[in-house]
């Protein structure tokens, strides 16, 4: 998941989609974010490389829509509803995730066992 | 019987040491060197001689159980090795302190150097007016007047020989520090090097000027003036040599006392062993607790019962390798023997601290209370009341006596009551009235050990110190160069390490680099 300033990133990602939850008067989605281009990224926990300043999930409550989802711990968040997360500031990113009039939030997330069943997959072959 | 033999060779010993102190400096090295081996090789066979006394105890007593056998129990001595070790060191301490001589004994060869510099200094200043008074004497009427330049010549002289006297008298005419055992080469160096000038001159004075009678005055003048101006470079060579030479640190001594094992470290510059020894006493004075030997008889008790709780028998008949196999008997027994010792030095020294601290409390009760009767008189009421007035010995012995007892109890349980007599209290007493201290200033010359010198005469120890060293003791300091200072109950052993040539590198930091980023790792839930 390292990238070079200036090249296309690949990576292999999930779509998953998470219905918010209404809570009394917000909706929460149930996963916490870290991360951000205005963040410390060598205290990242869950990155590879540590100047990776992408937004990742750094909690996922149970029993929460983002666990049904099939969010996990870790994930890196590269897309929400369409929108870029690789270089996103932290508060930016929680407005995306919390927009009050969607419903619905199409997440694309890469992790880094995705890469290695892909791997492992067409080594089989 | 063996006793006795221990006493004589002690006596001998220290008779030795101070013999050697009162030979003059400048006696042949060789005499020197053979008379500190003597006292040296005295000492190792003093140990040897009780040693063996005890050895020569326990064969005595082991041949007659062999012999006589029926009556065994009428003719063993048991006689251990406590008894013998514990009388001769008793004897030892008797013997130091009549070493200690109460009059100090004034010593001639003491002021020997003094009188060769004051010598030196005469024939220093007479050697150039001489050359400028003799040809005036002897053929006066032959000499050319010289003018002006001749004057100038005369003051710069006179205020030269001025300078260098004072400079002279500043240097070298001090009252001797110490009586060293060896001659301070480097001052011997100089005189040597000023009489050898002086000599080199009046042979030039005598052969070119006085034998030829020379008419030039002015060369006369200036030649004098040169002499003045080589004795000045060599005092200027003595001051760099005896005074500036050994001020930059290189080496760190280690001093430890050998019987408490006080530790003290100095860092000295490039010095003699003897000046090192000199200074490193200087600093004992002054830095190390006072000496007390009777904190260290509980040390000796525990060690005269190790030895004393095994003897060994040697029942097959002696042999060459008894000696050692015996020691090694020992001190393999000693290992298994399981003892208590140690629980009973915890234990002791348990109710030592706490019986020292009750005692402590006490006393500082009884001096603050006393105290407090005591109160400076002001100007005022001075003029008012005429009566009661006393000065400040008169008010310390009114109130000595509350806390006299509290005072002395506590002296004797640290085991510091020889150090303080009763007129030493009172004076302390009343140099603290004088100068209003507070009760805790009063006590804490007796609640803290301090230096040597704090103490008065009685306490004192000895000013008579033996240098003990393996190397020459004018051959300089070196890396592990060790050497040892024999007082009469104790010794310094002194260790030296020269300092590590550091290396220093700078780095520059440019007063705008100082950058600073706030780290922030916030979790939003969402």
């Amino acid at each position: 998941m390292s990238y070079i300033p200036g090249q296309p990133v690949t990576a292999v990602v999930q779509q998953i989609e998470i219905q918010k939850l209404r809570d009394g008067v917000n909706l929460i989605l149930g996963f916490s974010i870290g991360g951000g281009i205005d963040q410390d990224s060598s205290q990242n926990p869950f990155s590879e490389d540590k100047s990776d300043k992408g937004i990742y999930v750094t909690r996922v409550s149970k029993g929460s829509p983002a666990e049904v989802a099939g969010l996990r711990m870790g994930d890196k968040i590269m897309q929400v509803n369409g929108w870029d997360m690789t270089m996103v500031t932290h508060d930016q990113a929680r407005k995306r995730l919390t927009k009050k009039n969607e419903d619905v939030v199409r997440l694309l997330v890469t992790r880094k066992s995705l890469e290695e069943a892909v791997r492992q997959s067409t080594m089989q072959h | 019987m063996d006793t006795e033999s221990i006493q004589s060779g002690y006596s001998h010993h220290s008779n030795r040491s101070r013999g050697s102190n009162k030979q003059s400096e400048r006696s042949s090295r060789d005499r020197h060197k053979s008379h500190s081996r003597d006292s040296s090789s005295r000492s190792d066979k003093n140990v040897t001689i009780s040693a063996s006394s005890a050895q020569l105890q326990q064969d005595q007593s082991s041949a007659p159980t062999d012999a006589q056998d029926d009556n065994w129990g009428e003719t063993t001595t048991a006689v251990t090795g406590t008894s013998d070790h514990s009388l001769s060191q008793e004897d030892l301490a008797g013997f130091g302190k009549e070493t200690e001589t109460p009059a100090e004994k004034l010593n001639c060869i003491r002021f020997l150097p003094l009188v060769l510099t004051l010598f030196l200094g005469l024939l220093v200043l007479v050697t150039p007016l001489a050359f400028l008074v003799l040809p005036q004497l002897v053929w006066p009427e032959r000499l050319q007047a010289c003018g002006t330049a001749c004057e100038g010549l005369f003051l710069s002289l006179a205020f030269k020989l001025l300078i260098l006297l004072l400079a002279g008298w500043a240097l070298f005419v001090r009252p001797a520090r110490a009586s060293l055992p060896r001659i301070a080469v480097f001052r011997a160096l100089l005189g040597l090097l000023t009489l050898l000038l002086l000599l080199s001159y009046w042979l030039f004075f005598g052969v070119r000027i006085l034998d030829s009678q020379d008419e030039n005055y002015q060369g006369i003048v200036q030649f004098a003036v040169s002499l003045v101006d080589a004795l000045l470079f060599i005092h200027y060579l003595a001051v760099v040599l005896l005074e500036i030479r050994h001020l930059r640190p290189c080496f760190s001594l280690c001093v430890v006392r050998s019987t408490d094992g006080e530790t003290h470290h100095y860092n000295l510059g490039l010095l003699s062993i003897q000046r090192a020894a000199l200074v490193i006493l200087e600093h004992y004075y002054k830095d190390f607790t006072i000496h007390n030997p009777a904190l260290l008889t509980a040390a000796k008790s525990r060690a005269a019962k190790h030895l004393a709780g095994l003897k060994v028998y040697n029942v097959d008949g002696a042999g060459s390798e008894a000696a050692t196999a015996q020691s090694r008997a020992k001190i393999a027994a000693a290992a298994r023997h399981r003892d208590t010792s140690h629980n009973e030095l915890y234990y002791e020294e348990a109710e030592h601290e706490r019986r020292v601290r009750k005692r402590r409390a006490r006393l500082v009760v009884a001096v603050e209370e006393a105290f407090t009767h005591v109160r400076r008189l002001q100007e005022e009421e001075k003029k008012k009341q005429p009566g009661d007035e006393m000065d400040p010995r008169e008010a310390a012995q009114a109130i000595f006596p509350s806390m006299a007892q509290a005072l002395q109890k506590y002296l004797r349980t640290i085991r510091q009551q020889h150090c303080h007599s009763m007129d030493s209290i009172q004076a302390h007493l009343a140099f603290c009235i004088t100068n209003n201290m507070t009760p805790k200033a009063f006590l804490e010359s007796y609640l803290v050990a301090g230096p040597t010198l704090q103490y008065g005469r009685e306490c004192l120890q000895a000013r008579q110190w033996t240098l003990v060293s393996e190397a020459s003791v004018t051959s300089p300091l070196r890396h592990g160069t060790e050497f040892q200072l024999k007082s009469s109950d104790f010794s310094l052993v002194v260790t030296s390490k020269a300092i590590p040539h550091l290396k220093l590198s700078e780095e520059f930091v440019h007063p705008k680099s100082h950058k600073f980023v706030l780290q922030l790792q916030s979790e939003t839930s969402v």
